[in-house]
């Protein structure tokens, strides 16, 4: 078994992936290994979820494999942020729904769209909040210096740029080794320039660290450059899904027609000339999460 | 020339100018027998007096009672504002207990129980420090706990995200958000303790600058009751100022502050 164990964790390193900076000890054996034939991080059989008499998502059966980066599109109000803040352990879980099965990784990691960093703590101490032992400094420190934040520990949250404070999001998140990185629209609000560097970033850091990925974005050509896998959800519901081979960088070629059909499946293809333009913009209203479930008791 | 102009340049923006002048309005009034010293003493003399109360001990000693005074009062009172706020903002059944009691304590004007706190404690320390503690209880409540009630929570959600306890999440995330409104109900409650204090020392004092007032209207000394007033005066900036240090020190993080 110990041999066994030791041979994974020298095939691991023999793959070529650069050495990570974090403890390695944490890190799923299976990412080295591939998604084939392999427990899944993330398994949802029959989800549901709802709020009063709505249904935000009904159904719904999803798995990801270890290490896998799944995007996942939707229109607002489609019940993307219930499903990730689920993912994420935020939302309390209702398990008497029959048939219902939640499988979710003991370590996750939330990067918002709004960086949420706390103002009062420094950039250092922000990535360290919550962890546990001695060298949660030099960890953090580790994690912004993978983010090429490594001058700015000491510097107040509300000092830094936008790109900046997403980063330090991102190292807060990468620095608990989480089996699964939850991204909630974590470029959006960053300018197109900066926007596609932290992409590489992004890509960069995953292929270190290999977490699970769930990336939730409007973008379809985001989602199309980064992921293995493409989820469509619809009014609570799987309406597409795409499996992506072609290697991040050779991807341009297939974009157009991909993105077309991504597109129609969240409603927003041309205008057609004889489009009813309120009809077109029709949203549905963002449902608020249950407004019982803060910090008190 | 443009000495000359520089010069009223910079005086038309004094503004220490037009304080001065009234001080030299009222010496001159004084001086000139205007303004009789029964009514109002002459600067000159209030700073006289100032240097021989302080040169006696007379000053420092009824100073130091009346801060006594205000220091227990406002432990007291901030203390339990702080403990009530606390209870009242991290839970629902404390906010039910504790919030209705408050609202109805805050129509009641506070010097208007003075009579009440006689009664009950007679004429001694006790109403003095009990009327400080009891009025500055609630600047310091209402502050804090509209502060916990108003910490962001997107924020409260990422620290839940990352597997913080509930009590980790007050600790990290709550109460360094509500810092800002309890030093705001903290300053509301040193000023209302400085005027808490003239009003109680009104009663029967045997020692402190209400003390010194009152023998003062007795025997017309109306230069004695200017130096007290100075004393005051300056208590409440000291009060000011100590808060305003801690806002510094607690508060560096905040934009206004970091840019400065």
């Amino acid at each position: 078994m110990n041999a066994f164990v030791s041979a994974l964790g020298v095939a691991g390193f023999g793959f070529g992936l650069a050495r990570p900076l974090f403890r390695t000890e944490d890190i799923p054996q299976a990412a080295f290994t591939g998604s084939a034939g392999t427990q899944p991080v993330v398994r949802l059989r029959n989800f549901t979820r709802r709020f009063g008499d709505n249904d935000i998502i009904k159904d719904l059966s999803l798995d990801i494999a270890p290490g896998e980066f799944v995007s996942l599109l939707g229109r607002s109000g489609s019940g993307k942020t219930t499903l990730l803040r689920t993912l994420a352990g935020i939302d309390q879980l209702h398990a008497d729904i029959a048939g219902q099965e939640i499988r979710i990784p003991p370590t996750r990691a939330v990067v918002f769209q709004d960086a949420r960093l706390l103002p009062w703590k420094r950039v250092w101490r922000n990535v360290a909040l919550g962890l546990k032992g001695l060298d949660i400094r030099s960890r953090a420190e580790t994690a912004l210096r993978e983010v090429g934040l490594d001058h700015r520990l000491e510097a107040w949250p509300l000092t830094l740029s936008g790109g900046e404070a997403q980063r330090t999001a991102l190292a807060r998140a990468l620095v608990r080794d989480p089996q699964l990185l939850l991204m909630d629209e974590p470029f959006a609000a960053l300018d197109a320039l900066t926007r596609l560097r932290v992409h590489d970033l992004v890509l960069r850091l995953w292929s270190v660290h290999r977490p699970a990925v769930m990336l939730v974005t409007h973008d379809v050509d985001e989602a199309i450059a980064l992921s293995d896998r493409i989820l469509v959800l619809d009014q609570g519901r799987i309406v597409a899904e795409e499996r992506i081979d072609t290697p991040r960088g050779q991807r341009l070629a297939l974009t157009a027609d991909l993105r077309e059909k991504l597109l129609s499946f969240l409603g927003t293809g041309r205008i057609g000339d004889d489009a009813d333009i309120a009809e077109v913009f029709a949203d549905k209203p963002n449902i608020p999460f249950s407004p019982d479930e803060d910090f008190r008791a | 020339m443009s000495l000359s102009k520089s010069i009223t340049r910079s005086l038309s923006r004094a503004r220490w100018l037009s304080p001065l002048a009234l001080l030299l309005l009222w010496e001159a009034g004084s001086r000139s027998g205007i303004i009789p010293a029964r009514t109002l003493a002459a600067p000159s003399t209030v700073i006289e007096t100032l240097w021989q109360m302080v040169v006696s001990g007379e000053l420092p000693s009824n100073l130091l009672v009346s801060a006594g005074r205000v220091l227990l009062g406002l432990a007291i009172g901030v203390s339990s504002g702080i403990i009530l706020g606390l209870v009242s903002g991290l839970s629902r059944q404390g906010e039910v207990a504790i919030d209705p009691l408050m609202q109805i304590k805050r129509t009641i004007p506070v010097v208007a129980l003075t009579p009440l706190f006689i009664v009950w404690f007679g004429i001694g320390e006790v109403p003095k420090i009990a009327l400080i503690a009891f009025a500055t209880v609630f600047p310091v409540y209402l502050n804090l706990y509209s502060g916990i009630r108003g910490v962001d929570v997107r924020l409260v959600d990422a620290a839940r995200s990352f597997g913080l306890s509930r009590l980790e999440q007050i600790w990290h995330v709550v109460l360094p958000g509500a810092l800002p409104s309890l030093l705001v109900g903290l300053r509301y409650a040193l000023s209302i303790s400085i005027i808490l204090l003239v009003i109680a020392e009104q009663i029967n004092a045997s020692a402190g600058l209400g003390y010194l007032i009152n023998n003062a209207r007795d025997f017309m000394r109306t230069d004695i009751i200017v130096v007290c007033l100075l004393v005051y005066a300056v208590l409440g900036l000291l009060a000011d100022g100590a808060v305003r240090a801690l806002e510094a020190g607690a508060l560096s993080w905040r934009p206004a502050l970091v840019e400065q």
